[in-house]
């Protein structure tokens, strides 16, 4: 029996305003406990919140490029619960009528485009930390991050696999750092992830009972814990057993979920329209204000990256997935016109040394005329493959010039035909036997031609002109 | 030198003719004080301390020919209002220590307009009560009758004001809570529109229905306090943007030919035959200040209270919940979170909060939201509708404030529900967040106040306390005090 999961997710980002979304702290990230806290956002008696409109800027922002519908008027709702990270007993968030609903993010699927449809996109409140004594039954409660804004984008269960799951979140990703809103960083928690899965027979039309899966703070979580959980229901399925409706935890040591409470214990927020705050007008003027504002958004860039460059799709799906590695291509194309070597390049060499860092094209010594001044010594045959990428990792680490390295590292190709073919013809007048074994058919003996001559030149030859004069004199008499 | 039963304006006059300092005179309130207070218990706090080197200040600036509106003028604030660095406890337990780092908007106000404090008044639980008696440290006495409430919420200011333990005071309103112990007391109390005046630091009772207002002993100094507290506030998102016109001086505006409207629900059962007297014999001064009294009809009035008792205290259930033990207040020591949770809100609330929270709880769950708080939205959509018609027809509507005078302490505190229908003029002005104004308009068989309501539209308090003050020239009762 084939099944397919239903996957639905429930995604908070963090927001790079200056200032909280009810009061004017900071929001900046790891500063001492409780000094980034006021009166307002530390729930003192008789304090009342007031809308960072910023924040609204930015739900705007997200909504265009979602293609969802911005709605003229939204509210505000309380959330209500007690825990110690919530200062005033609720949280401020939206209910039913959120800033936005419906749009959708496009991810690759095979070589196909699937469209993600959203329910809604809302504005709310982040909680504070807990801190928990490691000696001591004692917690501390870190406000700082309480009233940091967030946006919640909640997707339809249009979701069928943990791959779709990560190309939509990577999508959503790049959405929100292009627009300059959200940082993305999921180790960090300013972009956290829930999901929504429940699995039927494949052709099934039905929903199964669907899990909330919490506590996924990376892409390679989001995978592993949604591909426990596909086994864990199938299992539970074909044994005839039943699927309960509950919230499971990602234990990322064990890559298992567990049961974190079920469904009748589960909160009434018991949400209702917040008194203090007015009903949030939207009106065409500031939408067009925010249109003006926004930059060409992935989806656009790949296909102008797809048309404009003759990138194939896959080049330029990982190209656009930061729009700052995104800039880095065109800027060496405009220097160095061949946007297939540049893009090879940058899916190899660049990315691996970025992923290993965690670092962004921007943060690192590597810029665009260093990176296509490499790509062109490697053109003109002025170093060997290798040699460039020995090159490109010392240009990376100190950001001195390709020319100058390969000058300093005596990395230099020998090319000269004349120069080299009279190494060949030495080797080729020491070595009879191999020759001999050459002509009788034994072609691969080239290799060991080869060899010698790079070792004779401290592998500066360049194997193409070697190859070639080799060739010719083992071919000869 | 008698200065308890001054005005604000009269003592303005006399602080700026040098017949007295404010030094003096905050002496003068403190030693009254001292002699009355122990049988009114008007107040929670006394800031003696802090009204004298006020006064000090204040009579420098008297001597620099400053002037400020209410330089010198010693008030009383209802203690729901937050003063920084002055103990704000909401008559609670749960907030019996907490002293607040911020001042609310409208005590930034009073100071910028040279205002002194002499303390904070008491007043029922988080202001949840109509008798002041559901304070969870000791009732407040009525100045007519000692041995009756001085109405409530803000029984505490009203009282201080009927006393002459200040000059005047701050109240709070959301069901009635500054005019009927205005009515009790015999002192003028307004409920402004809902966002005329900014609730920034006024602790939060029910937020869409709060509304903080003057009390005190003329209709004129309401407009002189309502003058200096309104206008908008960039810390409160329901304060109005809207121009504050010149109250003082539309006092004496022209209102010869206007309408008054009497509403034929008001006048049914429950209602005391003393207080419908007071009230028709007051549409006769009306009629004698050159208005045309008619009858007009609010239909939905009879659902008032049922809409409020959910809506307040559903808002109330939320409001309340920042009161956990964690941050700041009162907190009893647990076992683990939940175990230290109950402990601080069972032993922190008194009952009548704990019933409100119950009930707001109650009707905001899953399943009976739409039955309840949805519902009495709709009502109260309907209400404030009732008024929109009615004030086509005519520019005021007046009633009773409460069914009847001050009641004996003790008298009703054993049914919640008869304490909830002292509110049932008051009520509707909140739940359609137009004007009300409480104004002395008879005295009973037994001597005790009893008040007028006038009410006018959004935004309208200019109108009303013109009518509110020609009305109060013309009677002259403002001259009357209790014999204490």
């Amino acid at each position: 029996m084939q099944f397919e999961a239903v996957i639905g997710l429930e995604v908070h980002a963090q927001l790079t305003t200056a200032s909280k979304i009810f009061c004017s702290c900071s929001t900046a990230f790891g500063a001492a406990p409780n000094t980034h806290v006021c009166e307002v956002c530390m729930a003192a008696p008789g304090t009342l919140p007031v809308l960072n409109k910023k924040v609204v800027d930015y739900a705007i922002k997200l909504a265009l490029a979602t293609n969802a519908t911005i709605h003229p008027v939204a509210v505000f709702a309380r959330k209500n619960y007690f825990y110690p990270d919530l200062p005033k007993g609720y949280q401020i968030s939206q209910y039913d009528l959120p800033i936005a609903t419906g749009g959708y993010i496009q991810i690759e699927v095979g070589s196909q485009t699937k469209r993600i449809r959203l329910v809604r996109i809302h504005m709310e409140e982040d909680a504070g930390k807990l801190i928990h004594d490691e000696h001591r039954p004692v917690s501390f409660v870190d406000f700082n991050r309480t009233g940091v804004p967030l946006l919640e984008i909640v997707s339809e269960p249009d979701i069928r696999s943990p791959e779709e799951a990560v190309a939509y979140l990577k999508k959503l990703r790049a959405i929100l750092r292009y627009l300059e809103i959200c940082d993305g960083n999921m180790e960090e928690g300013s972009l956290r992830c829930d999901a929504n899965i429940s699995i039927r027979p494949l052709g099934s039309k039905e929903l199964g009972t669907k899990v909330e899966l919490k506590n996924m703070n990376s892409f390679k979580h989001v995978q592993r814990a949604l591909e426990y959980e596909i086994r864990r229901q199938t299992a539970l399925y074909l044994d005839g057993k039943e699927i309960i409706q509950e919230t499971r935890l990602f234990d990322v040591e064990k890559g298992v979920t567990v049961s974190m409470r079920g469904k009748e214990e589960a909160h009434d927020y018991r949400y209702f329209p917040d008194p203090d705050l007015v009903p949030l007008k939207v009106d065409d003027q500031w939408v067009e204000d925010i249109r003006q504002t926004l930059p060409e958004l992935p989806d656009v860039k790949k296909e102008r990256f797809m048309k404009e460059y003759g990138l194939p799709a896959y080049d330029a799906e990982i190209i656009i997935s930061s729009r700052h590695l995104a800039e880095f291509f065109e800027a060496c194309v405009k220097i160095f016109p061949k946007p297939k070597i540049v893009s090879n390049w940058i899916m190899t060499e660049v990315l691996r040394e970025l992923n290993r860092e965690g670092k962004e094209i921007h943060e690192t010594k590597l810029t665009p005329e260093l990176f296509t001044e490499l790509l062109k010594l490697l053109e003109d045959n002025v170093i060997s493959s290798t040699a460039a990428k020995k090159v490109f990792s010392e240009v990376y680490k100190t950001g001195k010039r390709p020319a100058q390295i390969v000058e300093e590292q005596g990395l230099r190709q020998e090319s000269d035909e004349e120069t080299l073919r009279a190494i060949c013809q030495k080797l080729v007048k020491e070595h009879p036997k191999e020759v001999e074994k050459y002509r009788s058919g034994k072609k691969g003996v080239i290799g060991f031609f080869v060899g010698q001559v790079m070792r004779e030149t401290k592998g500066k030859a360049n194997p193409k002109v070697v190859n070639k004069l080799l060739t010719e004199l083992l071919e000869s008499e | 030198m008698s200065c308890f039963w001054d005005s604000l304006l009269s003592l303005r006059e006399r602080l700026a003719k040098k017949e007295l300092s404010s030094q003096e005179l905050v002496k003068h309130f403190f030693e009254r004080i001292k002699e009355v207070e122990p049988k009114v218990r008007a107040y929670i706090t006394l800031t003696e301390e802090g009204a004298l080197a006020q006064a000090k200040e204040a009579d420098k600036a008297l001597a620099a020919g400053e002037n400020k509106p209410l330089l010198g003028i010693p008030l009383a604030i209802k203690d729901n209002i937050c003063i920084r660095g002055v103990r704000t406890t909401c008559a609670s337990r749960m907030l019996e220590n907490f002293v607040p780092t911020y001042n609310a908007t409208v005590i930034e106000r009073l100071r910028d307009a040279g205002a002194i404090f002499l303390g904070k008044t008491n007043l029922d639980e988080f202001a949840m009560g109509s008798s002041t008696e559901n304070s969870a440290f000791f009732p407040t006495h009525n100045p007519w009758d000692l041995e009756r409430v001085p109405g409530g919420s803000s029984g505490g200011s009203a009282a201080a004001v009927a006393a002459g333990l200040c000059a005047g005071a701050l109240g709070s309103d959301t069901g009635g809570s500054i005019r009927q112990p205005a009515s009790f007391c015999g002192v003028v109390g307004l409920k402004p529109t809902y966002g005329r005046v900014s609730r920034y630091g006024l602790v939060a009772f029910a937020s869409s229905l709060d509304q903080i207002g003057p009390l005190t002993r003329t209709v004129a100094d309401t407009a002189l306090l309502l003058q200096v507290i309104a206008g908008p506030d960039n810390r409160d998102s329901t304060c109005v943007d809207q121009e504050v016109p010149d109250y003082l001086a539309a006092l004496d505006m022209d209102l010869k030919g206007c309408k008054v409207g009497v509403p034929k629900e008001y006048f049914g059962q429950g209602l005391s035959q003393e207080v419908a007297q007071a009230i028709e014999a007051s549409l006769e001064v009306m009629r004698d200040l050159g208005l045309e009294v008619k009858e007009v009809s609010l239909p939905h009035s009879p659902y008032a209270i049922a809409a409020y008792y959910i809506i307040a205290p559903a808002e109330a259930s939320s409001n309340l919940a920042r009161y956990d033990g964690v941050k700041y207040g009162f907190r009893a020591e647990g076992k683990d979170l939940l175990d230290m949770y109950k402990k601080t809100r069972s032993q922190g609330f008194g009952p009548e909060v704990k019933r409100r929270i119950m009930i707001g709880t109650y009707a905001l769950s899953a399943g009976y939201y739409d039955a309840y708080y949805k519902k009495a939205s709709q009502v109260r959509t309907l209400i404030t509708k009732d008024f929109a018609e009615a004030f086509k027809e005519v520019d005021f509507v007046l009633g009773p404030v409460a069914p009847s005078p001050a009641f004996k302490i003790g008298e009703r505190t054993a049914d919640p529900l008869e304490m909830y229908l002292s509110d049932i003029y008051t009520i509707s002005v909140n739940l359609a967040g137009i004007v009300g104004l409480s104004l002395p308009c008879a005295f009973s068989e037994k001597g005790l106040p009893i008040g007028l309501q006038i009410m006018g539209p959004h935004f309208s308090e200019e109108r009303v306390l013109a009518l509110g003050h020609q009305f109060e020239r013309a009677l002259g009762l403002f001259k009357q005090h209790p014999g204490l």
